[in-house]
């Protein structure tokens, strides 16, 4: 069987509708490598083995008769954070260990009516608040890339570091990421594949756990563009259950791969020259212009004068908002309880035993931010930041079509290495926070290997709902990156 | 700075998170750590901003005033943790 995991999910697709590979094959040899390589990777919360074998059986059916969605008999692995009817979703915590939906959310509910297989839910910090993966109740999810000189664990980046790993490793052929500071575009860097942050009301919220309800976004991690444009074809479009989702038409993404980058204006933000920047990804971002010139695009340098305020502000401005999703883990209606004597006692019990170290942290910073007598001087001032940070964006794309960053300040850092202090690890974001601020489109696309053989990514920044541009530039520097390498744990390498 | 004991165990009764004394400490210090640092956002003259509410890209929408969803009592109890027929359960708050 080798070479069924050199597919790429279009290729995959390719190859099931013109039936040269079954859709069950496909299934089990996806299946067969979680077995052999999870373990390692702890990529998976749940696995379902059984309901994918289904899946896979009516995708064959609906194949031979020449019918099916674009995704039909792919199989793919869903953040644990979107609600799937009857599958246990955890958000990586403990308050939810037990929770089964009764109800689908929109973003899974479009990938299944476009016939998609579920392999499972895939690890992520609990919910979805750390950027290494290390924050999860269910033990962190490891990057299948080693460091050439070492066989010390790596981090797959976070919050979808699961996702990241499963792709990377090729336990899947794509998965469902959120983002809603970095945590599609950070960890698709840590790993060496491509995700979309889509613009904030691409796709519905509806059924996925909410974090910080104004930034929180889905979006599609896959080993490249093509596959991540096939994926939000199917995620995107209007749900009227989600009150912030835009009623505008989902274009073929897929097509805009072909567009190219001629004569296209490529923002280059002065402010993301950070302190402390290392060089190999000053390096890589100076490659990523030459690439983008080469294809014939502008390079145009830009200012984005509040970029140094981008974390600070959504420090606040997410914390506030987690500290209120988050009120209704209470023990009573789902979830874990821990019984007490009175009500307050038993919120209180319910929420110690079942948050973990950072979701506590959160949560009372944005309730202190939140609180009476500090609500103006922190929450407020974050809102007006956020105006202006967004205002710095609309101002540059009145002159650029397409802004180019890094992704991420480093590669992905050993697990041990993560810093102590949570202001050092929040750094990990300072790249894609701001995009999320204002709520464009972005993306990471793998643009080569750090002097330790770790990936590094490059992020573009559109305007909104210009995926296709982002896409199209993206996929330009896929072609000049020609990033065909490999971790070191992958479902194609045989032990 | 660290937030000191009492304030951060005043925050905690606020968002309905017990905590232990050890807890206590370590969150005023790292709680003072990150306060400290988003102190930088008073840098910013932010006189006429007006505060972003949202990214302003969804319209508001209205539609007809009928009932959409609903008739699903036993999913909704489905995951409570402690139940009693078609209720949840809660401590006694009145005596």
């Amino acid at each position: 069987m080798s070479g069924i995991h050199d597919f790429t999910l279009a290729s995959a697709r390719d190859a099931l509708k013109s039936r040269k590979i079954s859709a069950v094959e496909l299934t089990n040899a996806h299946i067969d490598a979680i077995e052999r390589l999870d373990g390692q990777l702890n990529s998976f919360i749940t696995r379902t083995p059984d309901q994918a074998r289904d899946a896979a059986k009516a995708a064959d059916e609906v194949l031979a008769k020449g019918e099916g969605g674009s995704l039909c008999g792919i199989p793919l692995g869903i953040k644990d954070l979107f609600c799937t009817n009857g599958v246990r979703t955890t958000a990586a915590s403990k308050i939810l260990g037990n929770f089964v939906p009764p109800y689908e959310s929109t973003v899974t509910a479009n990938l299944l009516k476009d016939g998609a297989v579920f392999l499972g839910k895939l690890n992520l910090d609990e919910f979805a608040m750390g950027a290494a993966n290390l924050n999860s109740a269910f033990g962190p999810a490891v990057n299948p890339w080693k460091r050439s000189d070492s066989d010390t664990k790596l981090v797959p980046g976070g919050s979808s570091g699961g996702s990241a790993a499963a792709v990377a490793a090729g336990l899947v052929l794509g998965a469902t990421g959120t983002d809603t500071g970095g945590s599609i575009r950070q960890p698709a860097a840590f790993t060496g594949i491509a995700g979309i942050k889509p613009t904030y009301g691409r796709c519905s919220r509806f059924g996925t756990i909410a974090f910080a309800s104004s930034l929180d976004q889905a979006g599609p991690m896959a080993r490249n563009l093509q596959d991540c444009a096939i994926l939000l074809e199917s995620m995107a479009g209007f749900d009227p259950r989600d009150s912030t989702s835009v009623d505008t038409p989902v274009p073929n993404y897929e097509a805009a791969l072909k567009r190219g980058v001629k004569g296209l204006r490529v923002g280059i933000p002065k402010e993301y020259h950070v302190d402390g920047m290392p060089a190999e990804i000053e390096a890589l971002w100076q490659q990523g212009m030459t690439w983008l010139r080469d294809a014939g695009a502008e390079i145009v340098e830009v200012s984005l004068p509040h970029t140094k305020y981008g974390l600070p502000t959504y420090y606040i401005a997410a914390l506030a908002e987690a500290s209120s999703n988050l009120a209704r883990y209470d023990g009573v209606r789902f979830g874990e309880r821990v019984s007490a004597p009175s009500l307050d006692g038993l919120y209180e019990a319910s929420r110690a035993a079942g948050f973990g170290e950072e979701v506590k942290r959160r949560i009372l910073i944005g309730t202190h931010v939140l609180s009476s007598g500090y609500y103006d001087a922190y929450y407020l001032r974050a809102q007006k930041l956020r105006t202006l940070i967004q205002q710095d964006f609309l101002k540059a794309f009145e002159n650029v079509d397409v802004l180019l960053t890094p992704t991420a300040p480093s590669g992905a850092f050993a697990q041990d290495e993560k810093p102590t202090d949570p202001v050092q690890m929040y750094l990990n974001d300072v790249f894609t926070v701001p995009a999320s601020m204002a709520g464009v489109p972005a993306l990471s696309v793998p643009a080569g290997l750090d002097a330790r053989g770790v990936p590094l990514g490059l992020q573009l920044i559109g305007k909104f709902f210009d995926e296709e541009t982002l896409i199209a530039a993206g996929h330009a520097i896929e072609q000049a990156a020609a990033f065909h390498h490999r971790p070191t744990i992958h479902a194609g390498v045989s032990a | 700075m660290s937030l000191d004991a009492k304030t951060v165990t005043r925050i905690a009764r606020l968002a309905r998170i017990g905590l232990k004394p050890e807890e206590v400490e370590t969150l005023g210090h790292d709680m003072g750590s990150i306060i400290d640092w988003v102190e930088q956002l008073n840098e910013v003259d932010v006189t006429n901003v007006a505060p972003m509410i949202g990214t302003g890209l969804a319209k508001p929408r209205l539609r007809e005033d009928r009932v959409t969803d609903g008739n699903c009592r036993d999913k909704v109890l489905a995951n409570a943790p402690e139940r009693e027929g078609p209720f949840f359960t809660v401590p006694k708050v009145v005596e």
